[in-house]
């Protein structure tokens, strides 16, 4: 496999690290690859320095206050109703033998892969005062509109339920994973010291988890900072909805990059208040003992309970809007498919694929060179590489648009002085640079998941494979690659899905004649064209499912003593 | 029922694998006993059986005058009124040792749990390490932790699962007499698990062997010794061999090292061939006995050498020998039979007891 | 091997072809592609074309500098045509071709943008709930009559933007911030949702009264869904202003970039868009006005009838865009 030949190559360098004067050029490469990547948020970052007095001083003095209010009621509903659904489903579905509990393990990815503004539409289309629904209920009561209540769904609370839906997943997915991955005595203990099983869920394998489902909540809370499609369709105006009119309505893109500055300010708190709360506490299992994970039968009212529980994530998160796109859909596929939409689907996989590659790479390469390294310095240009999932996609875009475009007309001047060579814009506008956006925007989760996996090994298991007389390019192969394969698969298909949904900075950064079924659905649905957006929409859904289903499997293999996984 | 714990009739399998079979035996209250075999013979799971983490189909569980499971009804672990160390400890990593010990206290007011706490941080020497974390902790701090935290609430019964498998070795003895000194002083009635048969003498009041799911003898360390009522029991517990023997009364048997005699009668006929057991406590180094045998192998103990000896007729014995009496291989010494407890098995060996 | 050549094709900037035309877009693709496709059958020139927000098109065009490969900027409303024009993106565009076809308040004065189709901001409302008579112009929205009876979608809309930048530019900026306070007033519910969304909402009664622009409305008509056409039957247009400067009016257009390197192909290009073909295409396609409005319009579009457009000379819009925005802020629209 091509990544373990990689990640052997880079072990090769790591080790020589230790041993001679590599080190340096090895410390160097990682700060170049920070560095690179750093750019279009330092972009943003610097944006700072140039104040733009007068924009905030009106923004302050009428709107800040709501957006500011607005970003963090979303972020504290977002944040709990995606907590209660990731981990109440990931527990049961792991500790309880209920009707449909295997299919559940699956099913219960499935929102991750139909972006929020989609889950969006499709329930605004339903819902709404003039959808189908409550145009039956009027029409079969005779109620006139005000007669009635019926949730608003373009709402604050609407966005919240929309995002919770599809962002839940990741909080369940590493959750489960979690839980899978706990010793089941620490579990036992605590029921012989008088915890039931809820107590002993709350009391002991929650807190145990809490690292990982604070990681799984970190990606949620970004992607929702970062989230502009969903809050723009609903009224709600939310930091983004700011960043957006400052740039747009009010023409002033250095103000809007300073909206997104003071976002990753909030980004940064958050994640500094989370290590704080942990201090000394450790996490990893002081036992080393695996013993058979028995699932406890449920009788059948109770396995009715965890059925429903479990089962409504899936249900409002995806068979509802699948089903209203698939419904929307039988209209308007003729017309949609053909040569055309062929191209959308391979120019969408095409980008998801070599993106998703790249960035478990060079995920790696950090997460090897952090390994062993003491340098504050490597660590903090890493943490700062990852800040880039909680910035919008538009302005990471024009992050990465600026520099490009710098460098290429630079070069040309230079070239053009001295040869007279004229070479116009070489990298902006090309799919590189997109990709270089996706990378910026997404490194984050391959980041996290690389050093997570990484740091399962301890150090002592590489001393064991080197007094048994092997080279660490065959620890790689032999040990570290079999013990991390799960994880990096899940980084790996994790940015496929990301990239699949990926709308804003595709378009902005795409080439000439390039277009993705992300900007497609777009383009229809902000011509306010539904039904025929649900076909895009729903080939972006099912070109994430089969990833999904792969990581929901890499995880149930995932868990130690567990004789499956060998 | 005047036991504090009372297995009746226990049969458990798992996945259809039979795991235990008719397990019945009784532990009275403050007593220690301790549950002895090789690993995979039922003993863990008979304990989690115990504990409530296993579900019999046959037979009925008492803890303290409580029936607390029948073939389908199981009270759950957490009303049984156990508690129980793990082989690891399985402390929890994210609480400090303080944590880790009130665990099970919450329903307790402040004053009652610091209470509850100084008393085990006395009895078990904690002082030092209540704001640790697990991880800081060794190997002996953890197991005393663990114990703390299982003894906190005041259990009805305490289950230990190899409770000296993480410890090294040298200390595992010392640890064990510690240990029981430690829960007599408490008077908690204890069932441990084991498959070192040297910790389960130094911590148990009783003990029941098993192997293959059956329980095949509970008695004292002492009876099981000298009185195996298995050959099983015999060779696991102690070192021996069998050898061939013809019955010449009840309290004779006529064999290739001369009549041995028991003290007590023995239910046998007349002329039948059994095998009697021979531990090495029984054959008696003696330079002046006219029967020699060869040294073929032996083993320094200290205090003592084993040798495994062997007759002209290939016949091999051991034999536990002052260590000053230092043999090279190969060499004949002169040895003497002398048996106090003699132990016959009929030569067809029934299974059980 | 071939998905290879493909991929690193993908890596490298546009090769240049004999004849072409790069095309920035605001225009989403479904609603230019198909005139862009008639143009290259007729000329045999390539068009090749980017679509986006015309921001993030300015921005990037901005960045770019003297080597964008862009030689068109096609935006869908006026106040972006004029925003380009003052970070000094477009060029002087010499036309006989364009100037007789477009109506000089609809292009440039300086010959920089041109103004290629029109649409009217109107107000929709419930024939059921409101008679006409009691409607006239967009002044009166602020009536205290209108409670609670109002839609409108959000202040981030730049026609909602355009259309107060319009009042400023008519009435004076005083005049228009009470305005818009009375008009915020009377809305029946928080913006949200598009145009339709508003449409929608007038014939589920939640409102009597909305302000949307015309393509809309003559899309739902036009639409297969059937509760679209439902909805839109429902409700009745109505002809702003016209005792006084008539509806309010705002332009999709298009100016020539200063690096373009293929300005001929380029004039080539915009002059094709107001031919009578194209013009026509707009107005059977999406419903929009012709640049000229003496040129036949579709039938939905005629069904309106006759109706007099305000002449305000576009520019203004831009010049007000700003002004407009912060004012929305003060008075809470949101």
């Amino acid at each position: 496999m091509l990544v373990t030949r990689a990640a052997q190559a880079l072990s090769n360098a790591s080790e020589f690290k230790t041993r001679s004067f590599n080190a340096t050029k090895w410390n160097t490469l990682l700060v170049l690859v920070s560095l690179l990547f750093s750019i279009p948020l330092a972009v943003v970052f610097g944006s700072i320095l140039f104040p733009e007095k007068e924009v905030w001083t009106h923004l302050s003095d009428t709107v800040l206050t709501d957006y500011i209010g607005n970003s963090l009621a979303l972020l504290i509903g977002v944040g709990f109703f995606s907590l209660l659904l990731g981990v109440i489903p990931a527990w049961m579905v792991t500790m309880y033998r209920f009707p449909m509990s295997r299919q559940l393990e699956w099913a219960l990815l499935l929102p991750m892969s139909i972006p929020a503004y989609i889950i969006a539409y499709s329930y605004t289309g339903a819902l709404d005062v003039a959808g189908p629904f409550q145009t039956m209920i009027r029409a079969l009561t005779g109620w006139h509109y005000r007669d009635y209540w019926f949730p608003e769904v373009r709402s604050l609370g609407g966005a919240i339920a929309m995002l919770s839906l599809v962002l839940y997943p990741y909080i369940y997915l590493l959750a489960r994973a979690a839980f899978i991955e706990q010793s089941i005595c620490v579990l036992e203990v605590s029921r012989t010291l008088g915890c039931n099983t809820v107590d002993a869920f709350r009391r002991v394998a929650l807190p145990l988890a809490r690292p990982a489902i604070m990681v799984g909540l970190s990606l949620v809370v970004m992607e929702t900072l970062a989230d502009y499609g969903t809050v723009q369709y609903f009224g709600v105006s939310a930091f983004t909805t700011g960043i957006f009119r400052t740039w747009f309505g009010l023409g002033n893109s250095m103000a809007a990059a300073q909206l997104s500055a003071l976002l990753l300010v909030f980004v940064v708190f958050f994640l500094y208040l989370e290590k704080r709360s942990r201090r000394q506490a450790r996490y990893h299992h002081t036992s080393s003992r695996y013993s058979r994970l028995m699932q406890q039968q449920l009788s059948k009212g109770q396995g009715t309970i965890a059925l429903s529980v479990c089962a409504a994530p899936v249900v409002f998160g995806f068979i509802i809007p699948v089903g209203l796109l698939i419904n929307w859909s039988l209209d308007t596929y003729s017309s949609v498919l053909g040569k055309d939409f062929y191209a959308l689907l391979f120019n969408s996989l095409l980008l998801a694929f070599i993106t998703s590659i790249l960035a478990l790479f060079i995920a790696l390469f950090m997460a090897y060179s952090n390994r062993n390294s003491q340098s504050v310095i490597n660590r903090m240009m890493v943490r700062f590489v990852s800040m880039g999932y909680a910035i919008p996609g538009t302005v990471i875009a024009v992050g990465v648009l600026i520099p490009f475009a710098w460098f290429d007309n630079t070069l040309d001047r230079i070239l053009m002085d001295n040869f007279n060579i004229n070479s116009g814009l070489l990298i902006s506008g090309t799919v590189f640079t997109l990709i270089f956006a996706y990378l910026v925007r997404f490194l984050a989760v391959s980041i996290n998941t690389s050093e997570a996996a990484l740091g399962k090994i301890k150090p002592v298991m590489d001393e064991v494979a080197k007094t048994a007389g092997m080279v660490p390019a065959n620890i790689v192969k032999r040990i570290h690659m079999p013990m991390m394969r799960g994880s990096l698969l899940t980084a790996l298909l994790l940015v496929f899905v990301d990239v699949l949904k990926e709308l804003p900075a595709t378009l902005i950064l795409r080439p000439f004649n390039f277009n993705t079924l992300a900007v497609r659905t777009y383009e229809l649905a902000n011509e306010e064209l539904l039904a025929d957006a649900a076909v895009p929409a729903l080939a972006i859904v099912m070109a994430g499912i089969i990833p999904v289903i792969l990581i929901s499997n890499s995880i149930s293999k995932s868990r130690p003593g567990n004789k499956s996984s060998q | 029922m005047n036991n504090a714990i009372e297995i009746k009739d226990v049969s458990l399998a798992i996945e259809g694998r039979p795991i235990l079979e008719d397990i019945s035996f009784g532990v009275n209250e403050a007593e220690i006993a301790c549950l002895l075999g090789a690993s995979g013979c039922g003993k863990t799971t008979l304990l989690r059986c115990i504990a409530g983490f296993e579900k019999q189909y046959q037979g009925e569980v008492w803890i303290k005058g409580v029936r607390v499971s029948n073939a389908t009804h199981y009270l759950p672990v957490e009303q049984r009124n156990i508690g129980m160390v793990f082989q690891d400890y399985a402390l929890f990593p994210h609480m400090s040792v303080k944590d880790n010990i009130i665990f099970g206290l919450r329903k307790l007011n402040a004053s009652l749990v610091k209470q509850r706490l100084d008393e085990l941080v006395a009895l078990l020497s904690l002082e030092n390490h209540l704001n640790k974390y697990p991880h800081n902790l060794s190997g002996g701090q953890q197991q005393r932790v663990a114990l703390a935290r299982a003894m906190a609430p005041r259990p009805g019964v305490l289950l230990l699962d190899e409770p000296f498998a993480s410890l090294d070795v040298e200390l595992r003895e010392q640890i064990a007499r510690e240990l029981r000194q430690i829960l007599k002083k408490d008077g908690i009635t204890t069932i441990m698990v084991t498959h070192n048969q040297l910790e389960a003498f130094a911590m148990a009041d009783v003990i029941g062997v098993m192997n293959e799911g059956q329980l095949l003898q509970w008695d004292t360390a002492i009876n099981l010794y000298h009185e195996p009522q298995t050959s099983v029991v015999a060779k696991f517990i102690g070192e021996g061999v069998f050898i061939s023997g013809e019955v010449i009364n009840a309290k004779e048997v006529q064999t290739e090292v001369g009549i041995i005699q028991s003290p007590v009668s023995h239910e046998t006929e007349l002329g039948e061939t059994v095998r009697v057991l021979i531990r090495p406590d029984d054959i008696l180094h003696d330079d002046d006995s006219h029967m020699t045998a060869r040294v073929i192998d032996k083993a320094f103990r200290g205090a003592e050498f084993l040798y495994t000896l062997e007759l002209d007729s290939g016949l091999q014995l051991l034999s536990l020998v002052p260590s000053h009496h230092d043999h090279p291989i190969n060499e004949a010494i002169g040895i003497r039979v002398e048996i106090d407890h003699l132990v016959i098995f009929p030569e067809k060996k029934p299974r059980g007891r | 091997m071939n998905k290879l050549l493909l991929i690193s094709l993908l890596f490298i900037q546009q090769l240049s072809f004999a004849a072409e035309v790069n095309v920035y877009s605001a225009r989403k693709e479904a609603l230019i592609k198909p005139l862009f496709d008639q143009f290259t059958k007729e000329t045999g020139i390539q068009v090749n074309l980017v679509t986006g927000e015309a921001d993030t098109l300015l921005k990037r065009l901005e960045v770019e500098g003297r080597n964008s490969p862009a030689d068109i900027l096609l935006t869908v409303d006026v106040a972006r045509l004029i925003r380009a024009k003052e970070s000094g993106l477009f060029q002087q565009t010499d036309s006989d071709v364009l100037d007789k076809a477009i109506p000089e308040y609809y292009r440039d004065s300086d010959k920089q943008w041109f103004g290629l189709s029109l649409r009217s901001r109107v107000i929709i409302y419930a024939p059921d709930r409101v008679k006409a008579s009691e409607l006239s112009n967009y002044a009166d929205l602020a009536n205290k009559k209108w409670k609670d009876r109002i839609c409108v979608r959000s202040s981030s809309n730049v026609y909602n933007q355009s259309l107060v930048a319009a009042m400023i530019a008519n009435e004076g900026l005083e005049k228009t911030e009470a305005w818009a306070a009375g008009l915020v007033k009377n809305f029946a519910r928080k913006p949200k949702g598009g145009d339709r969304d508003q449409i929608k909402a007038v014939a589920a009664e939640v409102c009597d009264v909305a302000l949307v622009n015309t393509y809309y409305l003559a899309g739902m008509l036009a639409s297969n869904q059937e509760d679209e056409v439902e909805a839109a039957k429902k409700i009745k247009l109505f002809w702003p202003d016209q005792a006084g400067r008539g509806a309010h009016m705002n332009v999709s257009g298009a100016g020539i970039l200063k690096p373009s390197k293929n300005k001929k192909e380029a004039i080539q290009l915009l002059e094709f868009l107001v031919s009578d073909y194209a013009q026509h295409w707009y107005a059977d396609t999406n419903y929009e006005f012709s640049i000229n409005l003496a040129i036949d319009s579709s039938s939905i579009l005629k069904s309106w009838g006759d109706f007099k457009a305000d002449k305000l000379n576009l520019s203004l819009l831009g010049k007000y865009n700003r002004d407009s925005v912060l004012l929305m802020d003060r008075v809470g629209w949101k």
